[in-house]
């Protein structure tokens, strides 16, 4: 049975495969997977002594412990000597649970949990904890056959992640990759292949230490290491920041460039996420425009978010512009005013949910008041249509929230109000309100967390009813890093939808919607339009994340100032990454004075350029924005986006602690934070 | 022949323990394991289930009699039983363990006794019908036969 003994060709390990894939029972032919050194812990010696001969007749190397901290023993004593762990999750020394967090936190390796209970609830926890896979009691050897699959799932996931990152390093796993490429591209078909050849063109992604094991140990981003990383990337610059100096700066003994550089990585992606997809020419709605004209005039005077000059220089695409004022004075006084203490990074996190959901609700809008869409239209943003459609109906609300959100002070929300009677069907908004949006981004993340700061910082719009808007979502993509399998949030969980003291402004919902689009679009908005382009990344989240700010922005004056807040923090989260997105920077500075000059002014106006503040400044760089969200408008609190995230991280993490994580969309693996106490 | 009959002596009677219910699939995936390198297996592991199963019972017998009853201990216990049970593919002693599970779920006493009593009752009987199908493989394999393998539609 065994194949010729080369092993690593193409030719045999294919043949391997295909042996393999026709299901016969005879073991893995080629190395891989036989011996596969597995670790199984059970406390049942009867379920032990069977799950070992199982293994055993699958040709893989078995390894028993009846102890979850024999286990962790064995483990730590040779953390590369295992591929993969086998355990149950009922054990009287050491729940199966937490036994999954610590070889997750030290050793990142793959971890089948088993019990014979098979209740949802604790499926779902071993899924949020990290399992790889969750196996029911009594296990059947075709149920081990296939667990190698999750050794080359996790190993192929971590290449891609370093390829990704950029980092180069030498491939001694080259040899080994091809032989786990082909043969896993049975299962994968062909992506492995195709990850590898991509590794290979990239001349290796990188150096695993211990080539024998195809699974490097490896690096859990907790909560604070997460910090001090991106401390570290925020002191270098997001477009200096490279693994080595990362590293540098840390200063985390144990810690190796290649574990930066697949952090990085995410963490890039992340960025790219919240800044938005690709920007679309923003087409202003035309609907949208029509109506608003009149106001075009405030709206060019937005404190200090000139977006006629934006436009005029090419930074804000006149759509945008254009779609943002109408945006702008369908709230008018919606939100001017809201003071966003993008200090506090909490908001910042907060703000991002309240965007999200305002996305989601816009999403479901979007049918309903295409007028609206249409502001978003431009916003070049990896949203779907329907996304799109939504932010743009929240892009009136939008232009509400904008101005909410560069005002940090508290800006009146007369002025949003105002932009939001001005032309927003409060149909939309309530359209958006009622609509459990569904984060279709995927993003679910922490809405509760984020609402609750929502509220907090002002009144922001209670009634961010986008259900479920998950700031984090957006966040989630940063987020998710660490927090890997950071339960979406579902988006009904977005809590902000319950802004205290917001007063109603029915235009809210469309406020929303259209500050969504915005936010999302961002592309458009701002002078990171292009940049935007740059990020074409599932910016559904990202995307939610705005809507979600807006949302609550819009939903009455008094969220308009929330949701200027919450725009503020969404664009010093979106500084944040987009610091980290090359070149974006620059464009930020004008978003968030943009921002705060539409704070200031409850113009309607403001609240499109906030709006648009938001998205360029996500695209760009929240930090900036930050700055310059604070009510003085000054740009110089860029920090605020670099500490916005990692707060909104952190905060994320916090969320995710307490929230069953879905399977982290963006599949990074590394981080998974989740349960790990932060 | 005596060999011949006591082989299908063995098949009937191992096909009468699943349609009685006390075996089930599982038990062919552990007739399945055995093989040359480790021919005792299935004795061995069924073995290794009773004595692991008299020292739970023992326990929940222990925790029941307590004044204080502690439920979570003896949920616990019944769950590992029900795992290991099930393992071997001791389908009733499975199935006493689930209901034994629920009464302990709502905290009846009166409840997990009665449960205890059955699950204790179905170890028995499943213990006897183990050690005949032992006693008939070693009366074939003493004949020199070998132990036919049961293929059931499962």
């Amino acid at each position: 049975m065994k194949n010729s003994s080369g092993g690593k060709g193409s030719m045999s390990t294919a043949s391997s495969i295909t042996t393999w894939k026709a299901g016969d029972v005879v073991p893995v032919p080629d190395q891989f997977p036989a011996g596969l050194r597995v670790l199984v812990v059970d406390d049942d010696p009867t379920c032990l002594i069977i799950l070992e001969k199982m293994l055993r007749n699958c040709s893989y190397d078995v390894t028993k412990c009846n102890r979850a901290e024999t286990a962790l023993l064995k483990l730590r004593e040779n953390r590369n000597g295992f591929d993969i762990v086998i355990s149950d999750v009922h054990m009287p020394d050491m729940d199966g649970f937490k036994l999954l967090e610590h070889i997750g936190l030290e050793m990142d390796l793959p971890v089948i949990m088993m019990s014979a209970d098979d209740g949802k609830d604790v499926v779902m926890k071993g899924v949020t904890h990290g399992a790889c896979d969750y196996l029911i009691k009594p296990v059947r050897i075709e149920a081990l056959k296939n667990i190698w699959q999750h050794v080359v799932r996790k190993r192929k996931n971590e290449w891609k992640d370093l390829e990704q990152s950029g980092s180069v390093e030498e491939g001694d796993r080259q040899p080994k990759q091809s032989e786990d490429a082909d043969y896993s591209s049975s299962v994968n078909e062909g992506n492995w292949k195709s990850s590898k050849k991509r590794k290979d063109d990239e001349d290796e992604t990188e150096d695993r230490d211990d080539t024998s094991t195809l699974k490097k140990p490896r690096v859990v981003w907790s909560v604070e290491l997460h910090q001090q990383f991106v401390a570290a990337v925020n002191q270098l610059g997001i477009d200096k920041a490279v693994p080595k100096k990362i590293l540098e700066l840390m200063n985390v003994p144990g810690l190796t460039r290649e574990n930066v550089a697949s952090h990085l990585q995410k963490y890039r992606l992340y960025l790219r996420r919240l800044s938005g997809v690709s920007p679309h020419s923003c087409n202003p709605n035309n609907s949208f425009m029509n109506p608003q004209d009149e106001t075009f005039g405030p709206l060019s005077s937005v404190h200090g978010l000139d977006l006629q000059t934006l436009t005029a220089t090419g930074q804000l695409p006149a759509q945008c512009l254009a779609t943002l004022q109408a945006a702008v004075l369908g709230r008018s006084t919606a939100k001017s005013s809201i003071p966003m203490p993008l200090v506090n990074q909490r908001n910042i996190f907060s703000f991002e949910n309240p965007k999200l959901r305002f996305g989601e609700g816009q999403q479901q809008h979007v049918n309903n008041n295409n007028k609206q869409v249409n502001l978003l239209h431009g916003i070049p943003t990896t949203m779907e249509s329907k996304q799109l459609t939504s932010l743009r109906r929240t892009s009136q609300s939008i232009g509400n929230v904008s101005m909410q959100v560069a005002p940090h002070g508290a800006q009146s929300s007369q002025n949003n109000s105002s932009l939001i009677e001005m032309g927003q069907p409060l149909s939309r908004v309530q359209i958006l309100n009622d609509s459990t949006v569904p984060l279709s981004v995927g993003q679910p993340i922490v809405p509760n967390g984020i609402a609750a700061n929502v509220s907090t910082r002002n009144g922001i719009p209670e009634n961010i009813r986008a259900p479920g808007y998950n700031l984090v979502s957006q966040t989630s993509s940063i987020l998710n890093f660490p927090m890997n399998h950071a339960s979406e949030l579902p988006v009904d969980s977005f809590s902000l939808r319950s802004t205290p003291g917001m007063s109603d402004h029915t235009s809210k919902g469309a406020f929303h919607e259209d500050f969504n689009s915005e936010i999302k679009g961002s592309g458009g908005f701002l002078p990171t339009y292009d940049v935007f382009n740059d990020y074409q990344y599932k910016s559904q989240n990202w995307e939610l994340q705005n809507a979600g700010m807006i949302l609550e922005d819009s939903q009455h004056s008094n969220s308009l100032q929330g949701n200027l807040d919450l725009a503020q923090s969404v664009l010093v989260q979106q500084g944040f990454p987009s610091g980290q997105i090359n070149g974006q920077n620059r464009s930020v500075p004008i978003v968030s004075k943009a921002m705060f000059s539409a704070g200031d002014s409850t113009e309607p106006g403001n609240l499109l350029n906030v709006n648009h503040h938001l998205n360029t400044i996500r695209a760009e760089n929240t930090v900036r924005v930050k700055s310059g969200s604070v009510a003085d408008g000054n740009p110089s609190n860029l920090f605020a986006d670099h500490f916005g995230q990692e707060d909104l991280m952190i905060a994320l993490l916090k969320q995710q602690q307490g929230i069953a994580p879905a399977e982290n969309e963006f599949d990074f693996d590394g981080y998974s934070l989740d349960n790990i106490p932060v | 022949m005596e060999l011949v009959q006591i082989q299908r002596s063995l098949v009937d009677y191992t096909k009468s323990l699943f349609m009685e219910g006390f075996l089930d699939a599982q038990f062919l995936q552990l007739q399945q394991l055995q093989d040359d390198s480790n021919p005792d297996f299935v004795f061995e592991v069924v073995s290794l289930f009773f004595e692991d199963s008299e020292k739970l019972l023992n326990e929940l017998i222990i925790a029941l009699d307590q004044p204080n009853v502690d439920f979570k201990k003896i949920d616990s216990h019944v769950h590992q039983l029900k795992g290991s049970s099930s393992s071997i593919g001791a389908q009733r002693v499975k199935n006493a363990c689930i209901a034994f599970r629920n009464y302990c779920d709502v905290q009846n006493i009166e409840g997990c006794l009665t449960c205890l009593q059955q699950v204790k009752q179905e170890c028995y009987l499943v213990k006897n019908k183990f050690e005949t199908l032992f006693r008939l493989e070693q009366q074939i394999m003493a004949s020199g036969g070998s132990v036919p393998t049961i293929e059931l539609g499962f």
